[in-house]
């Protein structure tokens, strides 16, 4: 089935955050072994959201690009002597889904099970063995680090996602944020099983673990379940601190050929990390610019008044250290240039005055009164409940969010925007075909 | 992998919330499952109102489903539906353009539309204490919307650069619209929703204009509201905005039934790329056309055991085993207004080619219509639609769209009452049977993804520093 949107533009929801007053209290401990723990009870479906989350993330890759992700991969492809299609059929009589997966910071393990214990207990006994006991057998790897080449070399079709990996490329230089989660067919070709076990060894550990809850269940429930399933899993360490990045010292502009009807642009510089004192300025300050949609100059200038794109966007993406500040559009090639000029010169001239009193007054009610929606379900609360733990914000993150939306005045707006935001410093990106004329 | 996202679509989701009065006895699997009732109430216009309350947060879904879409479009004005709803944006007298977003936005809320080829659908997100607002917006353009010229010329043009973005630079994207254009002849599942792009650089104002005329009334409409309320209260609201609307005289669509097909189809499609994909497509009905309902909930069934997670027999045998395929699946909707598709779908692996994937795929429905799948499977399949039922209970904006589609293609939302036990009542032989009688070679349509070269070249600007092309 094909659904068309009338729009996608709020792409990334890991910049967003919010509550109203009725968040959750979140409960915290830390394990018998080490472990940091966040819980919330939800006991009106029978149902448990569990979120395994380590510091072991694609900026630990070391050079060997890739290798978080097939780790973290790797685990449910063979474990404690059972197979990858054992360890499936485990979790699927009982009706529970696990997945996994790896970004530049972090990865994990999701289970979602029933919560009554005849189909908790052998999911969470499938888990332990993921968790504690893979395998990594050598056909196994062998086979998906061909399916990982595979989709990287798909990633080359995509003039969005050449895009996107020049943009981090340019951005980041040296620094393991600039390569791609998935790695590239030269660093695939290098990387050994025994690599994975390395890094399994050194970065799946009760201390490098974040571990969230959400469901029908109590504290007790709770803290003997993560007790159980981290008793065979090392204490280790914290990871290191991942180096700092360097913000850009010049603009650069990146243009790819590529066979398409359309450009693909991406615009920007260093933003913010995860607890950074200019994030909610920063933040309130993008929304009526270019983060929310239809509200948003940036739409409104490039789309309703122009035709000239079917999205168009910016965004912060807060990371550990400063993720991305973006804006990206497609328009038709021989439009490259105007849409570029357009979406230039709106930041410099928001940047010169700021919002109006009426956009930011729109973007405040717009924030806050949004905030019941992003937790309005057991599956987006487990998710903040990590994101709160593995980047250390505070247990009131939740319910203090709207108070801090709504500190921010127009005087913080512009000081953040001026102190952060540098047009003379700027990565664009340009892929398209009208890139090998100019 | 995240290119073959397309056909995964619904198909793995479409597994019902809430079925059955009592519990559910199945082998290793049972729920006692606490039905949420949905009220309903038809308003003298003609117009139906569907409320699911669901008190677990202060929010609401409201969302207003037209019985239009893709699929009721001829020749020559496809992308009309989709255009019209990207213009349902764009005003009326009481609320200039511009302004339904602003107030939705002011008010904390997030709003959006979707076309499919069924039909079209606008849908806010909000707090709860803010529906009111929804439903007084969306009865206005119901019936008094502004069709601009000027802002249509802007707007075809946003919607040209959409078809762009999501078809004509997506190979896969590419490949799979002409694969359904070849697969249908005269079913108008043939077309695609976001239209040819000939017919968007011909389409006036008119079309839409006489889209919106024939489709836009209360009684060619649904209201489902799914969250923190009370259903008399919406009835109420529904009722107090919506009643007053004049309804129209709906036309009959014509059936446009698929002819039969006489043989396999093939295509290729050669277009920049760097991956080849391969698509197949048996004939098959939908509920709503098949002889007998079972024969859907089978091929429900039998698309569980080909693609129903990681331990059913496409990843086991051809991704795992084999290691034919990169990546593959298989889908199947029951929910269509028209017969549809049995879809399989998939990448070789390295060391493989996409004649050896073409035969492993047969070779694996050859399997099904020889031998019924085993108890294991079959349990294993319906204890993931027991689970999925309750988990999605997590989610309203879920459960809302699943009664808005059912009203929509004239199914009605009570037949998700009865999804959990109907799929419990299908028996090994069914699946068997059904993969024998429809996953014949006759009806078969295969296409073909074939990469043309990409030239790589990329250059920087700024001197001193070094960029690596694709």
């Amino acid at each position: 089935m094909v659904i068309k949107l009338r729009n996608i533009l709020v792409l990334f929801c890991f910049s967003l955050t919010g509550v109203v007053s009725a968040a959750p209290d979140i409960q915290h401990w830390v394990s018998e072994k080490g472990a940091r723990v966040y819980f919330v009870p939800a006991n009106d479906l029978p149902v448990i959201d569990l979120r395994l989350v380590f510091d072991a993330g694609s900026a630990r890759d070391d050079g060997n690009y890739g290798v978080a992700l097939l780790t973290n991969g790797l685990m449910s492809e063979g474990a404690a002597g059972n197979n990858a299609q054992q360890l499936a059929e485990q979790f699927e009589a009982v009706g529970a889904q696990f997945s996994n997966g790896a970004l530049k910071d972090m990865a994990w393990l999701n289970l979602r099970s029933l919560s009554d214990a005849q189909y908790l207990k052998p999911a969470l006994a499938a888990l332990d063995k993921i968790l504690t006991r893979p395998d990594f057998p050598a056909p196994a790897f062998k086979r998906e680090i061909e399916r990982l080449k595979i989709s990287v070399q798909g990633n080359q079709q995509s003039p969005s996602a050449i895009a996107e990996e020049a943009f981090y490329k340019a951005l980041y230089g040296d620094h393991p944020y600039a390569m791609p989660t998935e790695g590239t067919e030269k660093s695939l070709a290098k990387i050994k099983v025994a690599d994975l076990r390395v890094f399994y060894k050194k970065y799946y550990t009760v201390k490098n673990a974040v571990i969230s809850i959400v469901g029908d269940l109590t504290r007790q429930q709770a803290e003997n379940m993560i007790n159980d399933l981290l008793s065979d899993l090392p204490v280790g360490q914290r990871a290191e601190k991942v180096s700092d990045v360097k913000p850009l010292t010049e603009s650069k502009t990146i243009e790819i050929d590529f066979p398409s009807s359309q450009s693909h642009i991406l615009i920007g510089q260093l933003g913010t990390s995860r607890g950074d004192d200019d994030y909610y300025s920063l933040y309130v300050a993008n929304h009526p610019f270019g983060g929310s949609g239809f509200a948003s100059r940036l739409v409104d200038e490039v789309r309703e008044k122009r035709g000239l794109a079917y999205s168009v966007y910016s965004y912060f993406l807060p990371m550990r250290l400063p993720g991305p500040f973006q804006m990206g559009l497609q328009t038709r090639n021989d439009q490259a240039e105007q849409a570029l000029q357009i979406i230039n010169s709106e930041l410099k001239r928001y940047i010169d005055e700021g919002p109006t009193k009426e956009e930011l007054e729109a973007s405040l009610t717009n924030i806050t009164g949004g905030f019941p929606l992003r937790i309005d379900s057991n599956r987006k609360l487990v998710e903040y409940l990590a994101m709160i733990g593995f980047y250390d914000l505070p247990l009131t993150y939740l319910q203090e969010f709207n108070d801090k939306i709504r500190a921010i005045d127009i005087h913080k707006i512009r000081d953040a925007l001026v102190r952060r935001i540098h047009p003379d410093k700027m990565i664009t990106v340009i892929v398209g075909k009208q890139a090998s004329k100019s | 992998m995240r290119f073959n996202a397309f056909i995964t679509g619904f198909t793995g989701l479409l597994l019902l919330l809430q079925g059955c009065q009592q519990g559910v006895r199945q082998d290793n699997l049972q729920i006692e499952n606490a039905d949420a009732a949905v009220q309903t109430r038809t308003l003298g216009n003609g117009m139906k109102i569907l409320v699911l309350e669901n008190h677990r947060a202060p929010v609401v879904v409201s969302q207003v489903w037209y019985k239009v879409g893709g699929s009721y479009e001829y020749d020559g004005i496809t992308g009309v539906s989709h255009a019209l709803e990207h213009m349902m944006f764009k005003g009326t007298d009481t609320y200039p353009a511009g302004q339904f977003s602003e107030i939705i936005a002011a008010n904390g809320g997030s709003e959006n539309a979707f076309t499919g080829k069924d039909y079209t659908a606008y849908f806010q997100r909000i707090a709860s204490d803010r529906l009111e607002l929804c439903l007084k917006l969306e009865a206005d353009r119901m019936r008094n919307l502004i069709l601009d010229e000027n802002e249509f010329k802007k707007e075809i043009e946003v919607i040209k650069e959409e078809r762009r973005m999501r078809t004509d630079d997506d190979p896969t994207a590419l490949a799979y619209e002409h694969f359904n254009a070849v697969a249908y002849l005269n079913s108008s599942y043939h077309q695609p929703i976001i239209g040819w792009m000939d017919d968007l650089d011909a389409m006036t104002i008119d079309d839409l204009a006489q889209w919106y005329k024939t489709w836009y009334a209360p009684n060619n409409a649904t209201l489902v509201v799914a969250g923190d309320v009370m259903a008399e209260n919406v009835f109420a609201l529904a009722e107090k905005y919506f009643a007053q609307l004049e309804p129209s005289v709906i036309p009959q669509l014509k059936s446009r039934t698929e002819v039969r097909q006489h043989g396999e189809r093939r295509l290729s499609i050669k277009a920049p790329a760097k991956v080849p994909y391969l698509m197949m497509g048996y004939k098959v009905p939908v509920l709503k056309t098949a002889a007998q309902p079972w024969e859907a909930y089978a091929l429900e069934v039998l698309a569980g055991v080909l693609d129903g997670g990681d331990g059913s027999r496409i990843t086991r045998h051809l991704v795992r085993g084999s290691e034919i395929a990169s990546q593959a699946g298989a889908g199947y909707d029951l929910y269509n207004r028209q017969s549809s598709l049995f879809l399989l779908e998939g990448t070789p692996a390295t060391n493989s080619t996409m004649e050896k994937l073409e035969a492993a795929m047969l070779t694996e429905v050859e399997k099904l219509r020889q031998q019924k799948p085993s108890d294991e499977e079959l349990a294993r399949v319906k204890a993931k639609v027991m689970s999925s039922a309750i988990y999605e209970q997590d989610s309203v904006f879920y459960q809302a769209m699943q009664l808005g589609i059912l009203e929509t293609i004239n199914l009605g939302w009570e037949i998700k009452q009865d999804y959990m036990k109907n799929i419990q009542a299908v028996t090994a032989d069914q699946v068997q049977a059904v993969a024998k009688k429809y996953l014949i070679r006759d009806t078969l349509t295969v296409a073909v993804l074939d990469p043309l070269p990409i030239e790589h070249q990329s250059k920087n600007k700024s001197a001193g520093v070094s960029v690596h092309g694709h």
